[in-house]
């Protein structure tokens, strides 16, 4: 019982930190969307508020909180209220099983930086991805508005789609390390081939890590993937009724998705927290973990810097080829990608 | 271990405590000003044309199916994937048998592909 208790508020101490750091990168990274895609098109972007907009998170956290909470009259209004809830638990509840750092050694006190160790880690996380599928349908459903309905149809028929490829090409990276647990597929890179390059999946499974990172865009409905919510077509898509913190809340969950996929490309492809040729610089623990974590951070805000990068690039597909992308293109390799691997391995 | 997943139950009831708040929250805060028009559904301005709920592409239930085969599929491969490493040194026949279920998979997919099913118009 006192063990269960210990549990709990280790447990407890984690996902408040965790949640906090969560929260604010998404903050941060909202305005950091708005400061790059304003740069890329030649303007400004939010830069009153505070330093360089740097208060300008807080500023719309707030405006959020006092804006109208309007339920349209029409609508399902108990799925209404629920769905933005139902999207945002599964994209929250994702990061407990992702590590952001090795162990932290403090004072003699080891601390897994991460919430919860469980061995389907890698399982779990592709869980609760479909999951989010629910809030999205449920709230263009209960808007009672035609174009959040199509715009939800739209996003459920993709997101389930994109799954497959998604779930394909994390394949062979698993039969390579042989676990499902975030931690040990890191651990599994810590090595080197021919003592230069680090064994880093990204270099064995290049493929599996393109597929991923397209199907990871798809799922996250981000540009060139983003029918669901096509401004020029369907208003906004599947959130066009909600107003004031419920419709924070689905934008907090796309932004919290992109987070959890960034950093799952950064886990499974590209050695998560390791830093190449650290440990020859015999630097002290403590130095040496904060580094990896440093670098965790520095990995993952170069993917979700690309997510915005992609958006200003790429024109949207349209959606009879978004289909046959996913399922004559991304499928069929993804499903080579296992038989090579397999064929390679046991030779 | 299932104390393993203790925090993931931390994580629900915390999160799960959040998403009310914030629902919760917006109810106390914002103004309220209702009018008939505002309560409409949004279509840009317009008055709201036509049925919300309409008849929906066949396609869209077509690909849920798809999705339910190939899901299973995957779920399928996970464990074989995951023991793969370990064995495949001693039997090498752990690849066929997988091969032969995949092959059975993609079989399906090529007559899917044929029949016009994958087309989306």
């Amino acid at each position: 019982m006192a063990e269960t208790l210990v549990i709990i508020g280790v447990a407890l101490a984690k996902i408040v930190v965790v949640f906090a750091a969560l929260q604010v990168t998404i903050m941060y990274l909202v305005l950091a969307e708005r400061r790059i895609s304003a740069f890329i098109q030649d303007r400004l972007g939010p830069n009153r508020v505070g330093w360089e907009g740097l208060l300008q998170p807080i500023a719309d956290g707030l405006k959020f909180l006092f804006k109208e909470d309007i339920i349209p009259s029409r609508a399902d209004k108990v799925i209404f209220v629920i769905a933005p809830a139902m999207i945002v638990l599964p994209a929250l509840m994702t990061f407990a099983v992702i590590p952001f750092g090795g162990v932290l050694t403090f004072g003699g006190i080891k601390i897994d930086l991460q919430v919860a160790s469980i061995d389907i880690g890698l399982l779990y996380v592709l869980a609760m991805a479909s999951i989010s599928v629910y809030g999205i349908i449920f709230g263009s459903w209960a808007s009672a508005n035609k174009y959040a309905l199509m715009g939800g149809l739209r996003s459920c028929a993709q997101m389930i789609s994109y799954e497959i490829p998604l779930g394909l090409s994390v394949m062979g990276v698993l039969m390579m390390t042989g676990t499902l647990k975030l931690e040990q597929v890191v651990e599994a890179q810590s090595t080197y081939v021919w003592g230069v390059i680090p064994r880093w999946n990204i270099i064995f499974q290049p493929l599996a890590f393109l597929l991923f990172l397209t199907s990871a865009m798809a799922e996250n409905n981000r540009l060139p993937f983003d029918l669901p919510e096509a401004e020029q077509e369907l208003v906004a898509g599947y959130h066009t009724e909600y107003s004031s913190v419920k419709f924070a809340m689905f934008f907090m969950a796309e932004y919290a998705a992109m987070i959890t996929s960034s950093a799952l490309v950064v886990i499974l492809f590209l050695g998560g927290w390791l830093v190449p040729g650290l440990e020859a610089l015999g630097l002290p623990q403590i130095v040496k973990e904060l580094v990896q974590m440093g670098a965790f951070v520095l990995k993952v805000s170069f993917f979700l810097f690309l997510y915005i990068w992609v958006r200003w690039t790429f024109p949207r597909f349209r959606y009879d080829q978004l289909m046959r992308l996913c399922w004559k293109v991304l499928l069929p390799l993804a499903l080579a990608n296992i038989f090579v691997t397999g064929i390679v391995m046991a030779m | 271990m299932l104390s393993d997943y203790i925090p993931i139950l931390v994580m629900f009831v915390f999160v799960f405590g959040f998403a009310a708040f914030s629902l919760i929250i917006t109810h106390i805060f914002g103004p309220r000003r209702a009018g008939r028009e505002k309560l409409e559904p949004y279509e840009s301005g317009m008055p709201p044309l036509g049925e919300t709920h309409r008849r929906t592409s066949v396609k869209y239930y077509l690909f849920a199916m798809f999705f339910i085969i190939f899901d299973v599929e995957v779920i399928f491969l996970y464990p074989w994937a995951v023991i793969f490493k370990k064995y495949v040194a001693d039997t090498p026949l752990i690849l066929m048998e997988m091969f032969t279920f995949l092959i059975v998979l993609i079989v399906g997919l090529v007559y899917v592909w044929r029949k016009g099913g994958l087309e989306w118009e």
